[in-house]
């Protein structure tokens, strides 16, 4: 029996960045890394800075071109069988990022409402304004905001949860397939983040959605996700099932990972 | 024996054109000799303000409006700039910030930004006595003695943030305040630092920590204490494992409850949302703090401030445990 094609399949991918005027430097911050995101799932992918991991988020949200390899999604090569604005409109709406900073994401000049206004050009192109507003309110509503509390106002006079909110509301806006989320509560309060992480978690389980979670936070990783990828130096290292890594990791930089996390009922003996 | 520092009903406020921001609403807090205090909050609840008044590092648009800051007694609220400059910053408490990048002078190799701060505690000394001290004590403390040569920019973030706790405590002050030391920095790199500190302590070169931080997990690695801050005020103070498990201030039981560590424990427990954000400080609510957001707040909460109630060996301001009662 054939196993049904994930929704996107990484395979092999590479990326080489050459820095340097005169003494030209090989970065590679990708190397070789292939994994899958299947349909309704939250894969998250856990490293510390300069992992790879938001090169690899780039790379299949089209913002990067890879060195070598492949993303498929749906079974089509993203960077090569996309041919006509047909087709790459279709991959936007399918897939859709949010990212670190609520606070970077906003123009403070501008009201909230024109964030989905640039959403509008991947919406059908015979759908009318009203239409259209009707479904950033949806999507407001969906994302636990009031429309009528949140439209119109400048992006200083919403907290940084409810900027982030907004940001996953406009994803939204195209009912995509899979959402890249680049650290999207890092820059947020604790109190804060328990909310973003069960939106994610609901919006799995209510439409579906597939997510790829990329954090430097192994917790949250273990809270949010169905599996987990650890990233190093470039490099899958390991994969599995959030329970089981925390409990038996087999690497030994994810060893060292765990190890050194910071518990509330667990003091370090070596301190 | 007083207490090595004490801040006795403190409030300061950043005071512009354009309106006042209240930091520091009446903060009291005593730290002893011996103790590494932990002070967690949210951002913007006034700890990194409330860092600089406790090493009176106080100048405009911050001003300190009322109460008083005691260093061993001696009242820092009344010696003017230049004499803390000289006597107590380095050489009593120091700081280390939480962008170090931006504390290093990036034009000067480290030995460099020693020697200009050692200088202006002790003039008397030469160049070689403080670069031999600087070795001396890069080495006590297990650090690399080649980033003495190095620019900062040369370091990685985690030795950044050691060089600069080395060059902090160099002169034994007796109280080290950090402030967020560890945030910016990968979980390997941050017990690194976390070793550090508490070895500094260990080996009595500081006789006591202040450690600020919104990460209570971290905390629980390195304090003795736990003070809890909400809105410009202190909401609950005391011994660092009664706190966590068992949080009395309505507020402190939701932080503890927001905390999302990889342990079966926690898991347990789900994620617990929490409404709302805290208060706008530019108008403080009458009142206790946190009413706004507390599921258990009532009129009173809303309306009267509560007053501090001892219970054991912890202080909470809380009606709901007294606090108030008249």
């Amino acid at each position: 029996m054939e196993l049904p094609e994930p929704l996107l399949r990484v395979e092999n991918l590479s990326k080489v960045f050459v820095v340097g005027l005169f003494t030209r430097r090989r970065i590679d911050a990708v190397k070789g890394v292939s994994f899958t995101i299947g349909r309704r799932e939250i894969v998250s992918l856990v490293g510390e800075s300069g992992s790879g991991k938001t090169t690899t988020a780039k790379i299949i949200l089209r913002l990067e071109k890879p060195t070598s390899g492949r993303v498929l999604f749906e079974g089509r090569d993203v960077w090569r069988d996309l041919r006509s604005r047909e087709d790459i409109l279709w991959y936007r709406r399918s897939v859709q990022g949010v990212m670190q900073d609520p606070y970077g994401a906003f123009n403070p000049f501008y009201r909230v409402d024109r964030v989905f206004k640039q959403m509008f050009k991947l919406l059908p192109k015979d759908m009318d304004d009203e239409e259209r507003w009707g479904l950033v309110e949806k999507a407001l509503i969906e994302v636990g905001l009031n429309p009528r509390y949140v439209l119109g106002k400048y992006p200083h006079e919403l907290s940084g949860g409810e900027r982030q909110r907004v940001m996953i509301a406009r994803a939204l806006l195209v009912e995509p397939k899979l959402l890249i989320a680049d650290e999207p509560v890092s820059m947020l309060d604790a109190t804060l983040r328990s909310g973003i992480l069960k939106l994610l978690m609901k919006l799995r389980d209510e439409r579906g959605l597939s997510i790829l979670f990329i954090t430097h936070d192994m917790g949250l990783a273990y809270y949010v996700s169905d599996r987990i990828l650890v990233m190093y130096r470039g490099e899958l290292v390991e994969e599995g099932h959030p329970d089981e890594l925390i409990e038996s990791p087999r690497h030994p930089y994810t060893k060292r990972l765990i190890s050194d996390i910071p518990l509330l009922y667990r003091k370090w003996s070596d301190i | 024996m007083p207490p090595l520092l004490k801040l006795d009903d403190v409030y300061a406020q950043y005071i512009t054109r354009y309106g006042t921001v209240y930091a520091v609403n009446g903060v009291s807090l005593e730290i002893g000799e011996g103790e590494i205090l932990g002070i967690v909050g949210e951002s913007g609840c006034g700890k990194s303000t409330l860092a600089r008044v406790m090493m009176m590092n106080v100048k405009p648009p911050l001003h300190l409006v009322r109460g008083r800051v005691l260093l061993q007694g001696v009242e820092l609220n009344r010696l003017p700039r230049d004499r803390l400059k000289r006597e107590v910053w380095g050489k009593q408490v120091s700081l280390v910030p939480q962008s170090v990048m931006n504390a290093l002078n990036p034009t000067m190799r480290v030995r460099d930004i020693i020697r200009d701060f050692v200088k202006v505690h002790n003039p008397e000394l030469d160049d070689d006595e403080v670069y031999s001290m600087a070795r001396d004590r890069f080495e006590e403390l297990g650090l690399d003695i080649r980033a003495l040569d190095l620019y900062p920019f040369e370091l990685s973030g985690g030795m950044r943030q050691r060089v600069a706790i080395a060059i902090a405590t160099l002169l034994n002050p007796k109280l080290l305040i950090a402030d967020e030391p560890t945030s910016a920095l990968d979980v390997s790199t941050q017990k690194v630092v976390l070793k550090l500190l508490k070895r500094l302590w260990n080996e009595g070169i500081v006789k006591s920590i202040v450690f600020i931080t919104h990460d209570i997990a971290v905390v629980r690695q390195i304090a003795t204490r736990i003070a809890v801050m909400y809105a410009g005020k202190i909401v609950e103070v005391g011994p660092l494992e009664e706190v966590i498990f068992k949080p009395l201030h309505p507020y402190t039981e939701l932080l503890i409850s927001s905390i999302l560590t990889p342990e079966p424990e926690v898991k347990k427990r789900g994620l617990v949302e929490i409404r709302g954000a805290p208060p706008d400080l530019r108008t403080p609510p009458r009142g206790c703090p946190f009413a706004e957001r507390c599921p258990y707040a009532t009129d009173r909460c809303r309306r009267e401030e509560p007053r501090p109630v001892v219970i054991g060996s912890r202080l909470i301001y809380c009606h709901l445990r007294g606090g108030g009662a008249a």
